[in-house]
């Protein structure tokens, strides 16, 4: 146990080599690109709407396909079932996810002048919990517009959570949701920091 | 199952399938009346989801509208009303159109053209001509809708010989068919026809930027009853060509009396020199429009004689050769304009009438090519060949057109190459853009007066056939028939990649001053008389769907459609109002009633919209007036 320790410490304060450093610069782009670039995706297929309407979520904004008109297509077809309108205002995560990101953009620029294992494990265990906070986060989201509906509504139907990731039928819709180039971007963040620390898992203090 | 019964009862069936072969009256060619085969099915045949290559424009006649149709299907899509109401899209009852249409309910659509830009279709425009009230209209491709009317036209009556466009789109060019005494309005006995009346080619100019159109000059005529006409293009451009079939100057019984002349004056127009003389000043005003007297300004009008009682001329994609169908003969004339030009040049002429000369008709003909009874007009495939109308005859001719060898010119029999049956009394055709430098060369739409006996019994009200016809090959093959309502003159075929329409009225571009888009802006407002209502529709509601009022208020309702997808139309029809009109997607109208019953008048959407389009209405609440009596 004893051992165990002093090898912990001491891999903690292995310091990271170029080529960590570097990975660690790419992982802040990364981080960059998924401020600006769509996180996810939702599409809805329907026998009218063969086209699609489609739905693009980025850290600081909701955009509908057709310059924005999907999404007035949505709420519009939403209105039916009472659920509560789409509108940016209502995301209070799209203020600080994007605030989040840029707090872990200078965390990573951090640990790439200061060049510490320790670094690493700090920006992962964050890095992690930030994520798993968001999903869980969107989940909720998803479950309550798909179940808070009005009563008054002209078409009454049983709650339902719009699916995260794969497809669904609702209705006449068929739901797609999936991540797009700036959630990968958050998946790569993760790989990047786990190949920094693999790089220079044998640098000698 | 009895094999044995069955073997003889088909043995007699191909027997008297045999007989009745046999038994065709004289004249009655077999195979022509029916599609040839299952190959003409598969030709046309677009399967259901797929869209057709080209449109097909046809001419409304006298019901006023301009029907669209695909082309290889011959699918009605639907109709464009022009100069007529047409409750179905709400045309006719709102502000904007009700002032387009002016104090007429009705219009004679004759013959649609084009814009063009370099000689060939840009898909910008389609002019449309009113032969009864002299007006010409232009439909936006963009959204196929008609955006503007003008007219009538001053200083004519009887606008037939239109609309035929140039090769940019810088004139839509008319003739009169009609001659009354000038100015108008004024009185003279048509004994005295032929000194009181006057007849008139006109330019009516079209804004390169918009497509506005506004009269650009007039040419005054002798009172000739002009017919059909062209527009020059390559040696001819600048030029324009109208046949006439009342040179005699008849009033009475012209069945008769303008048949008499073995040939009629043809008008040989130099619109670019029309123009010039406006430039210069070499015109008088009158009725506000700059007005050149021909025998006063020499170089605009010539004559040309065409014989007989001719009705269509048509240049071809080179526009060297002139193809006039004299009704009344079975030739088409074709004329060569670079021997029009020398006949001008040399004043090669035949003496003048009323100051204009007279081309010699000897120096301008090229030939005269033998293809049936009552040729009227000629369209072209680009590969050389001519196709005319024959009425009398029932057929579709094909013609070689000129240069032709020496052997051809001893007997023009060997230019003319098919003949196809048609049904029945085929007035115009169509093959696609036969009035630019480049036809498509590859379909033919035979618009046929008569269609009877060729569908389904409607009645003593018969509608038209047209007829679409493959001319690919060397034998041209009847494809398709379809049935319109009456009556196609002329038609249009454009490719349909060259229209670029749209399917919403964008919001950003909505600037209509009356248009509101959100619940927040809506509302009904009174001042003294009138009220005034800012409405949205959106499915499935009207934002307010309550107005109140008075008897003798004056209602205005401003409806903005507020969706922003493809198909989703709103319509808004007021019960015992004598009102509906239909709200496309972005677009914004104005409804004005003079109310004059007390009442609650329920209003709906008429535009089926959405799953609870029942539930989207309202009412029109009606006060009697103040002073009388709640319910007498």
């Amino acid at each position: 146990m004893h051992e165990f320790l002093r090898r912990e410490i001491f891999f903690l304060r292995r310091p990271l080599n170029i080529w960590s450093r570097l990975l660690l610069l790419l992982a802040a782009g990364a981080l960059v690109a998924a401020i600006f670039l769509p996180l996810w995706k939702i599409h809805l297929v329907a026998p009218q709407y063969a086209e699609g309407l489609s739905l693009d979520i980025y850290s600081h904004k909701l955009v509908g396909g057709n310059n924005g008109q999907d999404l007035h297509e949505i709420n519009g077809l939403n209105h039916y079932i009472g659920m509560k309108t789409l509108s940016e205002a209502d995301f209070v995560e799209m203020k600080w996810i994007p605030f989040a990101l840029g707090v872990f953009i200078l965390l990573t620029l951090r640990a790439v002048v200061f060049g510490r294992m320790a670094n690493i494990i700090d920006l992962g265990v964050l890095f992690l919990y930030f994520t798993a906070f968001s999903l869980g986060n969107f989940y909720y989201r998803l479950y309550s517009y798909g179940h808070h509906l009005d009563p008054r509504a002209p078409m009454t139907i049983e709650p339902f959570t719009p699916v995260m990731i794969g497809s669904q039928k609702i209705a006449n819709f068929i739901q797609t949701s999936l991540p797009q180039i700036g959630g990968y971007m958050l998946g790569i963040y993760i790989v990047l920091l786990f190949a920094a620390l693999w790089l220079s898992r044998k640098e000698m203090p | 199952m009895n094999t044995h019964k069955r073997i003889p009862s088909f043995a007699i069936g191909a027997l008297a399938l045999a007989v009745l072969a046999g038994c065709n009256p004289p004249g009655q060619k077999a195979s022509s009346s029916k599609g040839s085969s299952d190959n003409a099915a598969s030709r046309t045949f677009v399967p259901p989801g797929e869209k057709d290559k080209y449109y097909l424009f046809y001419s409304g006649g006298h019901s006023g509208q301009v029907y669209v149709a695909g082309i290889p299907s011959m699918r009605h899509i639907s109709t464009i009303p022009v100069f007529a109401p047409y409750p179905a899209t709400g045309y006719g009852f709102d502000e904007e159109t009700k002032e387009m249409l002016g104090e007429y309910t009705w219009g004679d659509v004759h013959h649609p053209g084009l814009s063009k830009t370099g000689g060939v279709y840009d898909g910008k425009y389609l002019f449309v001509n009113d032969a009864a009230n002299n007006r010409v209209a232009r439909i936006d491709l963009r959204d196929f809708k008609t955006r503007q009317i003008i007219g009538p036209i001053p200083n004519s009556s009887g606008n037939h010989g239109s609309s035929f466009v140039t090769d940019n789109t810088e004139y839509v060019l008319v003739a009169t068919r009609f001659s009354v005494p000038l100015p108008k309005g004024r009185y003279a006995d048509p004994k005295d026809y032929a000194k009181e009346f006057n007849g008139m080619v006109s330019g009516i100019k079209v804004d390169p930027k918009d497509g506005t159109m506004s009269i650009g000059w007039q040419i005054l005529t002798p009172p000739f009853d002009w017919d059909l006409g062209s527009t020059g293009k390559g040696p001819s451009e600048g030029w324009a060509f109208w046949t006439s079939y009342n040179t005699e100057m008849a009033h009475e019984t012209l069945e008769a009396t303008a048949t008499q002349a073995e040939r009629d004056l043809g008008a040989v127009v130099n619109w670019r020199a029309a123009e010039q003389a406006v430039k210069d000043g070499r015109v008088e005003m009158i009725g506000g429009v700059p007005m050149i007297d021909p025998a006063k300004t020499p170089g605009i009008l010539y004559f040309l004689p065409i014989p007989k009682s001719p009705h269509g001329i048509d240049t071809d994609p080179s526009g060297r050769w002139i193809a006039a169908g004299g009704k009344l003969q079975p030739v088409v004339s074709v004329f060569d304009f670079h021997k029009i030009k020398a006949a001008i040049d040399n004043k090669d002429f035949d003496g003048d009438f009323r100051g204009v000369p007279i081309i010699r008709y000897e120096s301008a003909l090229e030939g005269s090519v033998p293809v049936g009874l009552g040729p009227l007009h000629t369209q072209f495939d680009g590969r050389g060949n001519g196709y005319t109308s024959l009425f009398i005859e029932s057929v579709v001719a094909k013609w070689k057109l000129p240069p032709w060898s020496d052997e051809e010119k001893a007997d023009l029999n060997k230019v003319v190459l098919d003949k196809i049956d048609v049904h029945y009394n085929i007035g115009h055709l169509v093959t696609g853009a036969s009035d630019t430098t480049k036809p498509y060369g590859d379909y033919l739409v035979a618009m046929n007066k008569l269609s009877k006996g060729r569908h389904l019994s409607v009645g003593p009200s018969q509608p038209e056939s047209s007829q679409l016809i493959d001319i690919t090959g060397e034998k041209m093959t009847m494809l398709y028939e379809a049935f319109t309502e009456p009556e196609p003159h002329f038609a249009q075929i454009i490719r349909a990649d060259t229209v670029n329409a749209i399917e919403v009225y964008p919001r950003d571009e909505s600037k209509h001053p009356h248009a509101v888009w959100d619940a927040k802006e809506t509302g009904v407002v009174r001042e003294g008389n009138r009220v005034e209502a800012k409405v949205i529709a959106i499915r499935s509601r009207f934002i307010p769907d309550r107005i109140d009022a008075q008897v003798g208020d004056e209602l205005v309702i401003h409806v903005t459609n507020i969706e922003q997808t493809t198909d989703m139309i709103h319509g808004l029809g007021i019960a015992e109002q004598n009102v509906n009109v239909v709200i496309d997607p972005g677009e914004t109208k104005t409804i004005r009633l003079k109310l004059t019953k007390p009442g609650v008048f329920p209003f709906y959407c008429t535009n089926f919209c959405s799953a609870l389009h029942q539930e989207m209405q309202g009412y029109l609440a009606v006060k009697p007036a103040e002073g009388l009596a709640a319910n007498p």
